[in-house]
């Protein structure tokens, strides 16, 4: 599968499929700063994703205060 | 995951709800957070002209939305800050918006109108680009808000963003910034009542709802804030959240139960004089906002002189090893 993250823009891949807290751990990224995208849906932490998909992993931390 | 409301499938997890949500109870559950924040603070009433702050990113979009949904009647307003192509893209995400949806935005670009931008700006006031760009907002939302004689400006500051300033004001016991931290600030003289009806919702929730909703903000982060100093308390704040789930929004809206009386001090009465160039109220003859476009606009002069010369190669340096040589 192949992940994509932000800010900075970049591509890692992994062998799937995973759980969505899987690659997330295995990013050692806090969920609870970022959502997982793919096609456009939010994906929960327990879901299974495939081996083809590919995965936004977007941040939500935003600098600026508003 | 299961909707914790209807057992649907969740898309969602909020820690300090401890409850999961499907995409239509999640957005109720913001419309309604809004709603009741809107109500407790008595912020605005159905009928008021509103204004939201619009920065094309997910909090300002999200609450223009969610206010629009609840039935306000609400404009936005973008200010064009000149940060190269994050802020082109971030007005065209803003107009995208408002087109789609019929909707009012104004809008003011600083260097066209000002002649300056906030890069430029912070250079030439000495101050960071958050600080320069920060004033710009200020002065520029509020006299929209009273050209456009607007009932109350709307930012997209969420629960994240409060509770980090809330942290950084008590590290450093700034009494007269906490005094003034409120999800209300009245009207007075010459400036506008402002509100932020997003501080029950997080930063998480609101790009999730965004997302949800179809909602197509600037993801890409402001250049300028690498190193603001908020984002460091955030870090800290989630660090402690995800042991202590729900631990950030009582340390916000406890201190505003509990404490934010204790700092508050009435400025109602503070007696203010106006700006001699642009009218806006203020305490000198002449406002920040206009100092701050004085020192952009104008050419600084160069200090001339014997040039120096630095590194090791320079002749201070080396008359020191010369000197101490054998």
């Amino acid at each position: 599968m192949k992940i994509l993250l932000r800010n900075p823009r970049r591509e890692v891949e992994f062998d799937g499929p995973l759980q969505v807290d899987v690659i997330l751990r295995r990013l050692a990224i806090d969920r609870e700063t970022v959502l997982v995208i793919i096609d456009g849906t939010l994906v929960p932490g327990d879901a299974l994703v495939g081996a083809d998909a590919v995965v936004e992993v977007r941040p939500v931390i935003s600098g600026g205060t508003g | 995951m299961k909707c914790t409301v209807c057992r649907g499938p969740a898309v969602i997890d909020i820690r300090r709800h401890n409850a999961y949500f499907c995409p239509e109870h999640f957005l109720r559950l913001c419309r309604d957070q809004v709603a009741k924040a809107i109500a407790d603070f008595a912020m605005f009433e159905l009928g008021d002209r509103v204004l939201v702050a619009v920065s094309g990113g997910k909090d300002s979009l999200a609450v223009w939305d969610i206010l629009v949904e609840l039935g306000y009647n609400a404009d936005g307003f973008i200010i064009g800050l000149g940060i190269g192509d994050y802020s082109a893209a971030s007005t065209q995400h803003a107009r995208a918006y408002a087109a789609a949806r019929d909707l009012t935005l104004l809008e003011v670009d600083l260097p066209t109108r000002y002649g300056y931008d906030i890069p430029a700006g912070a250079k030439a006031a000495r101050r960071t680009p958050c600080s320069a760009c920060g004033l710009s907002k200020r002065h520029l939302f509020d006299k929209a808000a009273i050209d456009g004689d607007y009932d109350v400006v709307v930012t997209g500051h969420n629960l994240d963003d409060e509770a980090a300033v809330l942290l950084g004001n008590v590290l450093h016991w700034h009494t007269e910034y906490l005094g003034r931290q409120s999800p209300v600030l009245p009207a007075r003289a010459g400036f506008p009542k402002k509100v932020k009806p997003l501080v029950r919702l997080g930063e998480r929730e609101m790009a999730a709802y965004c997302v949800l909703r179809g909602i197509d903000y600037i993801v890409e982060e402001c250049p300028m804030a690498d190193g603001n100093r908020h984002l460091h308390y955030k870090d800290a704040l989630n660090a402690i959240e995800a042991r202590s789930p729900g631990a950030k929004f009582d340390f916000y809206h406890r201190y505003l139960m509990n404490v934010a009386a204790a700092f508050r001090v009435d400025e109602a009465d503070d007696v203010l004089g106006s700006c001699e160039r642009c009218g806006a109220s203020c305490s000198n003859e002449i406002c920040a906002f206009c100092r701050l476009v004085e020192r952009a606009t104008t050419p600084q002069p160069v200090a001339l002189g014997p040039r120096r010369r630095r590194g090791p190669h320079a002749t201070h340096d080396r008359s020191i090893v010369e000197e101490h040589s054998p």
